[in-house]
């Protein structure tokens, strides 16, 4: 990449969610804000090789984006009051001084009265800049279903009145919960394939402007530390067939150390413990492990507890007992599994589970009908293959995979 | 911005809570607040009507338009700064608790 291509590209993600806030702070026009902030990216490709990198790249994207703006709006005519309120102030803003403004844009694209698919569109689109066509790949919609969904969001932001604003004190850590569940939806979307990975990047960024726009919320720390843990094992989660491997399979060389060493310095300052912070607790005992054997799993099991106290979820209950196996035996893993397969019934993950166990308990025929079961039940191809890989190890047969 | 609430009946109501905010308290703090302008209480369903004009012909039936479980109990006309005040007032009415409370803002252009 040319140095030019770099500094537009840096830019882009530090800045752009800074200059479409600011925008909408001033227009109150979603759609205007975002247009007139791609017309000031693209005069920075078409100048920037000319003119050079600007002394303050920020400051010349945020006055463009402006100018813009007023052009768009003149062009229009209708929207006096914006325009008088955008040519008041002229003087080029840094971007750095308007933070608050990008914290009111996260809020308003995590309203709780959004659809749920809508808000992580916006989010991405409007805070993070990704092309809407990246976005719907991620979520496997076609460009034109998630270009509506996100008219229709914006519509309903003007319609219904939502505010643009941080939310007051009482309403704020349900709020923030909310906006968490968002950037973690995104972040699994991107993640989960390799060629998705860029929408989870913006996840993991966006939980960074989160926690350093709001340093007190241990949930921020949480979920930015865990995003960072699963992503430090980005490369070693697949084999060279391009097949998933469990944690027990990865080449543990191949985790990134810097994600894991930011993810320990962002937990340690984290005060609560709530679900996420737990949550990350258990990955960097994971992460600080050098195999699946050494693995501290009697921390990993009371981690379990803590978090079935808060947010009993069934693949908890499936995840605690797949420790309680490996900490006590796979005997003990599979009569708790037998206590919950009722509840979790059809729950693909417990006869992979159970299967697991099965395997470590030397029960080879019973593992490898479990393995079955469980291919029946898995919904995407990715894992069935995972699933498929295993019996073939322990030397049973597998259907074709096209049947 | 102004909204309709439609107060409405849930099948899935919260067990009864004595030291719940009473309707008049919620009305009058509406009213000194200078949020809400008007509401009432509406007879239930079955003294409802609905008419209909098809081909030119009056047609005029029992019941509500719609058939369901739930039915709207009442309504309140407010007028809020955003949603998320209107969401605030609306989340104190009792039948948020023991039924359910849709929000509608009233379509206003340039408004």
């Amino acid at each position: 990449m040319t140095d030019v291509a770099e500094a537009i590209a840096a830019a882009h993600r530090s800045d752009w969610g800074k200059i479409v806030a600011g925008l909408i702070r001033r227009t109150g026009d979603w759609m205007l804000a975002e247009d007139a902030t791609q017309d000031a990216f693209t005069a920075a490709v078409a100048r920037w090789p000319i003119d050079g990198i600007p002394d303050r790249p920020a400051a010349w994207l945020t006055t463009t984006a402006r100018n813009r703006a007023i052009d768009r709006l003149r062009a229009a005519t209708r929207q006096r009051s914006a325009m008088q309120e955008l040519t008041m102030d002229l003087t080029p803003t840094e971007p750095d001084e308007i933070d608050d403004d990008r914290l009111r844009l996260i809020f308003t694209c995590c309203h709780p009265a959004l659809p749920l698919p809508a808000r992580v569109a916006l989010t991405l689109r409007t805070v993070a800049g990704l092309p809407v066509a990246e976005i719907a790949k991620a979520f496997l919609v076609s460009e034109t279903t998630m270009a509506q969904r996100l008219v229709r969001a914006r519509g309903k932001i003007d319609h219904a009145g939502i505010p643009y604003r941080v939310p007051s004190p009482d309403a704020l850590g349900e709020r923030l919960h909310g906006v968490l569940a968002v950037l973690y939806l995104a972040f699994n979307a991107g993640y989960s394939d390799v060629a998705y990975i860029d929408v989870a990047e913006t996840a993991i960024s966006l939980a960074e402007a989160v926690v350093e726009l709001m340093p007190l919320e241990s949930e921020a720390r949480g979920l930015l530390a865990l995003m960072l843990i699963q992503s430090s094992r980005r490369i070693a989660r697949f084999n060279s067939a391009g097949e998933m491997l469990t944690l027990e399979e990865q080449d543990r060389s191949l985790w990134d150390r810097t994600d894991i060493g930011r993810a320990r310095l962002i937990l340690a300052a984290a005060r609560g413990r709530g679900p996420y912070v737990v949550q990350a607790l258990i990955a960097q005992c994971h992460a600080s492990a050098e195999s699946a054997a050494s693995t501290d799993w009697s921390r990993i099991v009371e981690l379990y507890d803590e978090l079935l106290a808060v947010s009993p979820t069934p693949i908890i209950t499936l995840n605690r007992a797949i420790g309680v196996g490996m900490r006590d035996g796979p005997e003990a893993g599979l009569a708790i599994l037998a206590d919950v397969s009722v509840q979790l019934d059809g729950f693909h993950l417990v006869p992979a589970a159970q299967a697991d166990l099965l395997r470590r308990a030397g029960r080879i025929p019973e593992a490898i009908a479990r393995y079955h079961d469980a291919i029946a039940l898995t919904p995407t191809e990715t894992e069935r293959a995972q699933l498929r890989r295993r019996v073939r190890d322990l030397g049973g047969s597998t259907p074709d995979p096209d049947c | 911005m102004e909204y309709l609430l439609f107060i409405a009946t849930d099948t899935e109501p919260e067990p009864f809570d004595p030291d719940i905010t009473p309707i008049e308290d919620w009305v009058a703090e509406g009213e000194r607040r200078g949020i809400r302008k008007q509401g009432d209480r509406l007879r239930p369903p079955e003294d409802a009507t609905t008419v209909r004009i098809r081909k030119g012909e009056l047609l005029i039936t029992d019941g509500p338009f719609t058939e369901s479980k739930e039915w709207i109990a009442g309504y309140d006309l407010i007028e809020c700064a955003d949603l998320d005040e209107a969401i605030d007032y609306a989340s104190r009415h009792p039948m948020a608790r023991f039924g359910r409370i849709e929000i509608r803002p009233i379509d206003r252009e340039d408004g």
